[in-house]
Parts: C-alpha cells; sequence; structure tokens
C-alpha cells in the first residue's frame, strides 16, 4: 500500500505539468488532494505495519541483465520517515497557497520531488534508491531558482551543485560494492550479505557516508543548507530542511552504515586522538551541532537563523547514528522526524507568515514592526515552534535529543558533554530571534507608526492556521506520547544493529 | 565470394544508394518547379523511406557477414548489426528534422549526400579489413564534409567545412600512415590476421614500429570521434554547420566510428579465435578465459585511456565557458566521447563491454539529435544559438521547453533518463572488465565530470526556465518536427525508465 504514495505523487506531479496555467486555484487543490492521499497512504500503511519487521511491498525484475530489481519495502525507520513526509508535503502545500506564479509549474515540480522522497524511504534496491535520489536533485533546483527570494540562482545552483558531488561519491561507492561484490544482484539485502572485504569497506564506508552526509548538512559540508534554505521559497525550504536532510540522513544509515559495517572498524592506529571513521564523523557531527548553533547566534537574517539551527540539529542525527547503540540510534531516528516537524513549522513561520507580510527578514527591521501586536498568530506560533526547537520537555525534539546524548554518553561520554554545550546556545538563539522579531521593546517613532497605520498587514489565512495544526500537533503528539513511534524504530534499528553495524 | 553474396551482404547499403538516387531523380526531376518547403519534406520522407527499408534489408542481409578467401571483410550481425540499425533509424531522425529548414534550396542533395554518408557509416561499422575501413571512413568523411557546407549563403558554415575538411584530410593521412606500417609488419589487411602479425612481430623487436602505427591510427580515429587532442574541429563543425548537418554529424558519424572502435578492440582480444572458426566468419564471442590481454599488446588500452581522461576533463572543462549553446554540446560531446573511450580501454572478453558502449552511443546519438533539433527550431525564429536566445521559451513554447529539459537533464545523466542509465551501465562494465585501481579511479573522474557537467547543462536549462525572456512571443515550431523531437523526448524517458529494453534488442543481435 505504502508504494502509492510514489505513484501518487508522480501522477499528481504529471497532472499538474498538463494543467492550464490560468488556474491557479484548480492546481492548489489538485496538490493538496494528492499530498493528502500520500499523507493518508502512509498514516494507513503506518498503522498497518505495527509490529510488523520489514515488508516487501513490490518486486519486479527491472533490469535483469544486472540484476536489479524494482524492489520497494518499509521497516519501522522508512515507515516513520514516509509519515514525515506526508505531512511536510501536506503542510508545504498550505504553506504554499499564495503561490501566483506558474502555480501549476511550482506543484509539478513540488510533486516530483516528493516523489523522489518516498521513493528514497522505501527502496530496498540500492540502485533504485539511487535513483530515486537523483529524481529529488533537480526539482529542488527549479523550485529555488524560479520562486526563491534573495541570491535565488546562486542559492539553487550551489545546492544542485552539493547534491550532485555527494551523489557522485555515492554513485561511485555504490559501482564499486556491486562489481567488488559479484553478487549480481543491487538489492541493499543481499549486498549487505555479500561479505565485503573489511579493507574495501574502509574505504568505501567514508566514501558513501559522506556523499550522503553532504545533504545530511554535514559540517564542513554544510554550507549548501543556509543559502539554499534562505533563497528557497517557503514549501521547498520546509521540503528542504523538513525532508531532503533526512534524505541525507537516511542515506548514511541506509546504504552508508548498513551495506559496509567494517568501516566502522577501528583502524588500528590513532590520528589526532581519532581511531576509526565513527571518530572522525562524530567529531565532525558534534562541531556542526556547536557550530551551526554558534553561527546561528550572530545572523541578522531571521531566516538563516533557522537554516543554521537546522544544520546544528542535523548535527544530533549524525552524533546519534555514530553511537552504534539502540538508544542513540533510536533517537537519531526521531530526530529525524522531529527536526522534519518542527524545522519545517519554523520556516513556515518565516518564510510564509512574516516575510510574505512584511518583505524583510532582517532582524533589525523586524523589531520596529510590533509584529507580536500586529501579527499575534504568528508570534504565539513561533513561541510554541520555537519551544519545540529549544527541546523543551512535552515536545518531540526532547525525546530525540535526550535518547541521543544518552546514547552518545554510553559510547564516549565526552560526546555527550561536547553536544550538550549546544543546547543552551540553542535557546539563546532561538530566543534572540524571538525578542527581536516579535516582542521587541523599542518604542516606534511617529513616521514608523504612521506607516504602520498606512498599511496593515493581511489576515492570516486558514491553510496557514491548518498547516500551522498540523505541524504543531505533529510535535506534540509525538513529544507526548513517544512511544507511538518508537515501538516502530525500535525493532528496525535492533535489527540494524544485528545486521552487523 | 560470388555475387550474390556480395549482393546480399551489401544490399543495406545498395538500398540507401538507390534511396539517395532515388532522392536525386524525384528533386531534380520531377519537383524542379515544386516549393521548396514540398521538395525538402519530400527529400526528407523518401530518405527517411530508404532507412527503413534498410533496416529491413539489414535484417534479410542476417548474420552472414561477406568473406573472400576465408576472410571476413564484413562482420554481420554482433555489433555490426546493432550499430547499422542505429545509423539507419538516426540518419531516418535527423533527415525527419530536415522538414521546415530554409539554408538551403538543394534540398534533394542534401538528402541524398546524407544517404551516402549513412552508408559508408554502415560499411565501417561492419569492416573487418584494413581497406574496407578507409574506403567506408572516406566515403563517411567526404560526404560529412559536403553536409557542413551546405548552407551556402552562411560564412561560417563555410569555414566550418573547410577547417572540418583540412583536420580531416591529416587525419586520414595519419590514419592511412598507420595501416600501412600495420601492413608492413602483418604482411595482411584482414584484421584478425594483422593483430596476429602484429603480436608476433611484437615479440621479434617490432615493438617500436607497432607503437608508431597505432599513434597513428589513434590520431586518425580520435578525430572521427572528437577526442583531444583531435576535437578542434569540432566546436567550429557544430557551430557552423546547418542543424541537420550537425545533428547527423554528432549521432550517425559517431555510432559509425565508436562501431569501428568496437570491432578493433574486440579483434585485438579475441584474434586466436578467429582462425579456428573461420566457416562462418565473425569472431566467436566464447566464454574463454581471459588468457590475452590484447592482440596489440598494452599499448592500445593504454593509448586509448589517455585519449579518455584528456576527453573528459578537456570536454567538460571547456564546455563551462561557452555562451553558444552548440559550442556547448560540442564540447559535452567531446566529454561524452571521452567516457565512450573509458568503456574501450577496459574492454572486457565478453560482449559486456561492446553491449554497453553501444547503448551508449546509441541513446547518446538519439539524444543529441533531438538537441539539435530544438536549437535548429529555435536558431530560426531567433537567428541565434546562443545561450540567450533560449530566454524564456518555456514561455514561448512549453512543449519545447519540455523536450528541452528532457534531452539536456538525460545528457546530464539524470535518472529515470536513459543518459543515466547509460553511464551507469558502461562505468559498471569497465569495472566488471578491469579490477584494480587505476579503472576504479578513471571511473570515480569520469562520475566527478558527470557532476561537473551538471553544471553547464543547467546553465541553458536555467535560461529555458528561470530566467525571465525578453521576448515573450509564442514561439512557432513546424508541427512535424514538434512531433519527432517529442517522439525522441518520449524515447529518451521511455528508454530510461525500461533499460531493459534497448539491451535486449543489443543482446539478441549477438
Amino acid at each position: 500500500m505504502l508504494a502509492w504514495t510514489i505513484y501518487l505523487s508522480f501522477a499528481g506531479a504529471l497532472l499538474q505539468a498538463l494543467l492550464p496555467r490560468s488556474r491557479p486555484n484548480v492546481a492548489r487543490w489538485l496538490a493538496l488532494a494528492v499530498a493528502v492521499a500520500g499523507l493518508v497512504t502512509g498514516i494507513a500503511g503506518f498503522a498497518a505495519g505495527m509490529g510488523q519487521g520489514l515488508t516487501i511491498l513490490v518486486d519486479v525484475p527491472w533490469i535483469p541483465s544486472l540484476g536489479i530489481h524494482f524492489l520497494l519495502a518499509a521497516d519501522g525507520i522508512s515507515r516513520v520517515l514516509v509519515l514525515l513526509t506526508g505531512i511536510a508535503a501536506v503542510a508545504g502545500v498550505l504553506f504554499s497557497w499564495n503561490i501566483e506564479v506558474r502555480t501549476n509549474q511550482f506543484f509539478a515540480f513540488y510533486l516530483a520531488l516528493i516523489g523522489g522522497v518516498y521513493g528514497v524511504f522505501l527502496s530496498f534496491d540500492v540502485f533504485l534508491l539511487f535513483v530515486f535520489y537523483e529524481i529529488a536533485i533537480v526539482p529542488k533546483y527549479f523550485l529555488i531558482a524560479i520562486w526563491g527570494s534573495t541570491r535565488r540562482e546562486y542559492g539553487a545552483m550551489k545546492l544542485a551543485l552539493y547534491s550532485f558531488v555527494g551523489s557522485a561519491m555515492v554513485l561511485i561507492g555504490i559501482l564499486a560494492a556491486y562489481t567488488t561484490s559479484g553478487s549480481h544482484s543491487t538489492s541493499l539485502i543481499a549486498l549487505a550479505h555479500a561479505g565485503l572485504p573489511v579493507s574495501f569497506q574502509m574505504w568505501c564506508f567514508p566514501l558513501v557516508f559522506t556523499g550522503f552526509a553532504i545533504l545530511a548538512g554535514m559540517w564542513p559540508f554544510h554550507t549548501w543548507a543556509p543559502t539554499g534554505h534562505v533563497a528557497a521559497p517557503t514549501a521547498a525550504s520546509m521540503i528542504l530542511a523538513g525532508v531532503i536532510m533526512k534524505l541525507g540522513a537516511y542515506g548514511c544509515l541506509r546504504v552508508g552504515m548498513a551495506l559496509f559495517p567494517h568501516g566502522l572498524d577501528p583502524w588500528g592506529f590513532t590520528v589526532l586522538g581519532l581511531a576509526s571513521w565513527r571518530d572522525v564523523f562524530a567529531l565532525l557531527a558534534i562541531i556542526g551541532i556547536l557550530y551551526g548553533a554558534l553561527v546561528a547566534l550572530a545572523q541578522s537574517d531571521f531566516k538563516f537563523v533557522i537554516g543554521y539551527s537546522s544544520v546544528s540539529h542535523m548535527g544530533f542525527v549524525l552524533l546519534g547514528l555514530m553511537t552504534l547503540n539502540q538508544i542513540g540510534m533510536d533517537g537519531a531516528v526521531l530526530q529525524m522526524y522531529s527536526h522534519g516537524v518542527i524545522a519545517g513549522l519554523l520556516f513556515a513561520i518565516v518564510g510564509r507568515i512574516v516575510y510574505d507580510r512584511t518583505h524583510t527578514r532582517q532582524l533589525a527591521d523586524l523589531e520596529k514592526m510590533h509584529l507580536a501586536k500586529r501579527l499575534p498568530f504568528a508570534a504565539w506560533a513561533f513561541v510554541i515552534a520555537g519551544m519545540a526547537s529549544m527541546g523543551l520537555p512535552g515536545f518531540s525534539g526532547f525525546v530525540a535529543e535526550l535518547q541521543v546524548l544518552i546514547g552518545a554518553w554510553m559510547a564516549r561520554p565526552w560526546w555527550t558533554i561536547a553536544a550538550a554545550l549546544g543546547i543552551p546556545v540553542a535557546i539563546a538563539y532561538t530566543w534572540r530571534a524571538l525578542q527581536k522579531a516579535f516582542f521587541s521593546d523599542r518604542q516606534p517613532s511617529v513616521q514608523e507608526l504612521e506607516a504602520e497605520h498606512g498599511h496593515r498587514l493581511a489576515a492570516i489565512t486558514w491553510p496557514e492556521v491548518a498547516g500551522f495544526a498540523l505541524l504543531g500537533a505533529a510535535t506534540l503528539v509525538v513529544g507526548l506520547y513517544p512511544r507511538i513511534l518508537l515501538s516502530s524504530i525500535e525493532p528496525a534499528v535492533r535489527s540494524l544493529l544485528k545486521g552487523g553495524v | 565470394m560470388n555475387y550474390t553474396d556480395l549482393f546480399r551482404a551489401t544490399l543495406p547499403e545498395t538500398v540507401l544508394e538507390i534511396a539517395a538516387l532515388l532522392v536525386l531523380v524525384v528533386d531534380l526531376g520531377f519537383l524542379r518547379k515544386a516549393a521548396l518547403e514540398t521538395r525538402v519534406a519530400v527529400a526528407a520522407l523518401l530518405g527517411a523511406a530508404g532507412c527503413v527499408v534498410g533496416l529491413w534489408a539489414v535484417a534479410f542481409a542476417g548474420a552472414g557477414g561477406l568473406s573472400f578467401g576465408g576472410e571476413v571483410l564484413l562482420a554481420g550481425g554482433g555489433s555490426a548489426g546493432v550499430a547499422q540499425c542505429g545509423i539507419l533509424v538516426l540518419t531516418a531522425l535527423a533527415l525527419l528534422l530536415l522538414i521546415g529548414s530554409d539554408f538551403t534550396s538543394h534540398a534533394g542533395e542534401f538528402a541524398a549526400v546524407a544517404l551516402m554518408a549513412a552508408a559508408g557509416g554502415m560499411i565501417i561499422a561492419a569492416a573487418q579489413d584494413l581497406l574496407v575501413i578507409f574506403v567506408g571512413l572516406e566515403l563517411l568523411s567526404l560526404s560529412l564534409y559536403i553536409l557542413t557546407a551546405f548552407a551556402k549563403k552562411s560564412g561560417k558554415s563555410a569555414e566550418a567545412s573547410m577547417k572540418y575538411y583540412l583536420f580531416g584530410g591529416m587525419s586520414a593521412a595519419f590514419l592511412l600512415f598507420g595501416f600501412s606500417y600495420l601492413y608492413g609488419i602483418s604482411g595482411s589487411t584482414w584484421l584478425p590476421r594483422v593483430v596476429c602479425g602484429v603480436n608476433n612481430a611484437a615479440a621479434h623487436g617490432g615493438a617500436p614500429l607497432l607503437a608508431v602505427a597505432l599513434v597513428m591510427i589513434a590520431a586518425g580515429l580520435g578525430f572521427k570521434v572528437a577526442a583531444v587532442p583531435f576535437h578542434f574541429w569540432a566546436p567550429d563543425t557544430y557551430e557552423g554547420a546547418p542543424a541537420p548537418a550537425a545533428a547527423f554529424i554528432a549521432s550517425v558519424s559517431k555510432v559509425a566510428s565508436f562501431a569501428l572502435l568496437i570491432s578493433i578492440s574486440s579483434v585485438a582480444l579475441h584474434f586466436m579465435e578467429s582462425f579456428h572458426v573461420s566457416g562462418d566468419g565473425t569472431a566467436a564471442f566464447s566464454a574463454q578465459p581471459p588468457q590475452i590481454t590484447s592482440g596489440f599488446g598494452a599499448g592500445w588500452p593504454l593509448i586509448v585511456a589517455v585519449l579518455a581522461v584528456a576527453s573528459m576533463v578537456f570536454g567538460n572543462l571547456a564546455a563551462l565557458v561557452q555562451s553558444s549553446v552548440r559550442r556547448l554540446v560540442a564540447y559535452s560531446a567531446i566529454a561524452h566521447a571521452g567516457y565512450i573511450l573509458l568503456g574501450l580501454a577496459f574492454f572486457s572478453w565478453t560482449n559486456r563491454s561492446a553491449e554497453a558502449v553501444l547503448y551508449y552511443v546509441l541513446t547518446y546519438g538519439l539524444t543529441t539529435i533531438g538537441a539539435f533539433g530544438v536549437v535548429g527550431v529555435v536558431e530560426r525564429v531567433t537567428g541565434s544559438d546562443k545561450m540567450d536566445a533560449f530566454l524564456g521559451l518555456n514561455k514561448r513554447n512549453p512543449l519545447l521547453a519540455g523536450v528541452m529539459l528532457v534531452l539536456f537533464l538525460s545528457l546530464a545523466g539524470i535518472p529515470p533518463l536513459v543518459g543515466f542509465w547509460a553511464k551507469f551501465n558502461l562505468f559498471a562494465a569497465v569495472l566488471e572488465a578491469a579490477g584494480g585501481v587505476v579503472p576504479f579511479a578513471l571511473v570515480a573522474l569520469a562520475v566527478a565530470f558527470s557532476a561537473v557537467s551538471l553544471y553547464y547543462y543547467l546553465q541553458v536549462l536555467k535560461r529555458v526556465y528561470v530566467m525571465p525572456g525578453v521576448d515573450e512571443s509564442p514561439l512557432r515550431v513546424p508541427p512535424f518536427a514538434l512531433i519527432v523531437l517529442l517522439v525522441i523526448a518520449a524515447a529518451v524517458v521511455l528508454l530510461g525508465c525500461f533499460p531493459a529494453l534497448l539491451q535486449g534488442w543489443i543482446a539478441s543481435f549477438y
């Protein structure tokens, strides 16, 4: 059933492309219908998959001569991420309700992107996974370059090239693994059991892991993320931060770590205190957490604050993966979901609710606007989203980051200490942004007050409320009752760990 | 050999020549007073029909080939069969794109010369003898010089043709010089015997002479496939030639030349067997263990690998700075030639590599014809092939923009389009054929440079989709050309989604 998420999205994209461009409303409702259908399918698949392990959805020989199958399957991790994609997709459509230019093309690219993302999460054939992974690159470029803002062509090209370089590294690794294994199959399970030599895994693992981690925003390959997020239109930055970065993390886990588990083994010697690739990537993850948070603290553009906070939060995901224990990796997967929802919410508030009305994202300008009074909905929405982002109990981020930190303590205590330093900084930058953008007590001058009365900010529309409600509920429900996702994630992580990771 | 055999084996070429004559007779005899539009359409359709009949003739001629005194002159089946069918289909498409163009008033002659070039291409795709190869190459090359110069009113076209001719003549001289050394070393012009003789001579102190011969031959053939450093003609020719001629050069001529390189590489690997299976001729591709590396020794793969690396590095980097779409396609063609040469440098004992190279070059030819079709249409309206001529194409003609999107992304190797699969298949074949660090490093380089290539393809697509247009009036495309382009784009998508279709078809020839 879950396979229909992919087909529906691509069919929707095709329909949108064929739609006459003079009917933006039809395009909107169609996009919403397709996204909701995907979400409903995702929820149904999630519910049906509760308590089940890996289930094969579709298995058809695709390219017999190379043993490539059109193999879709789902385990607990895939189901959670499909669910996340469904939520983010619906919210993205709701927050792009005000797109007036080339609406049908926007949603065509958007749905093609969503279809590719669903495909990645459900592919269990590495070739197929790569195909979907690449399908997701091109729509991103056009979404940003056509409908974006601030330096959009630069941001779009940078994003496309970073993604493509990352996927080139992945492709090299996949080709090498396929020819080295000689297994005449590209199924993830067959390749994982092919008994690839340890020396091969040792160099192939970092290649593939880094290739995917570029898209997960791993420091120092994260620089596409802030510029890309800022340049992107609201829905695209929601999907970019919410789902695309998870593609990278998911690839790290599903391909990098599951196919080359021995790549994480100790080297047998120590360089600068690092004794394995695991140490290297954990260090990079921690640097990402701290660096992203500190840079976010110094930004003057509201959206850049959120952009760098994404780099910081994704660091937790990568750190969780490197703990290689049950609780840490559970936390990593849960953090993928959690950050996907929260980042989507933050970008929606900044990009759609605030920027589309004020036409500025500079914190210095926003300070003068009294947004707490003029846009109370935005202010309170940001308070809630900010609390979730800081990792307050009751929201999904708390459970996720706590688990990652516990897992890290079990692996190497100093990882936890270093990473935990990021949390007060996260509170600081969220607080700073909140205060400057909404609750500044700076007195307005006479001219400013006149300007304020001269044009009122447009009222909040129903799609914004609906989108906010959806994302808020998604983080709150999981925060209050994390078992709902963890009961799916845990068995899947356990079987991955048993498989050698 | 008797005349029946000769006639049967060369039936496809004969059909093309007859079609060429027929086109001339109809155009110059019956349609002298007709409007140019009609004459172009009739010539193109007749030519395409000739290609279709040629396809039937290829099937009819079968896998027998043509032997003389136990030596196979023209191979049948295998890579020759695939390449011949490919040449015919691509020629037909290039001719169909001629419809609606007005660069020449000699429509019949254009179609006729194109058909003759195709016949030359079919000969070299099948040739197994140095002299036959040379005859075929000259027939192809001379026809291409003429096609390039066909836009008589355009100075660029004449200049391009002149450059092409001078470089071509020079490289033909090199090739012939190399062939003469080979003949001197081995005492034969038949490829398997040449390789065998060369192999013996190399073991007895003839290696320096062989090296000279191989370098000369690489220069000659490197020119045909536009490999660096023999590529100088390509950008000028692609830019100056009339669009259908450029499409023809970029596709048909490439397919034929790579088919020739495949047969040379195969013979070099399989020369020992050829003498055991002289019955039906072609080297039988048995699954023997690869105890022999190459009949030419290590020199030939080394030369090809050097050309491959130079081409993909230089082609991709030079394409980055182009402002003319035609020149961009030309440099990207050089880069693609580099990828393909990589497949030829690490050639496998089984037909794996041959099939992968054929797959690549056929689908590449198809995509490039489409790309030149779009460029030709845009050029006819805007009068320029600069990137800025494509500004706002999405608004001016969404269908044409869609075709362009599909074709250029396929060239960049984005799935699910056919270009991605072709690359994956080719690189997998390279790694399967040869283990070790060097082939792996070269494949990694190739993959890295295809990431570079995305940049310049996106530069064009950016103008089509993203940047605002200067002139936003609708751009009229002749309906027939649009249909052909849509069919090509659909084929690129379809073959990419179901790669096994074409792969199975190619495998059926072996």
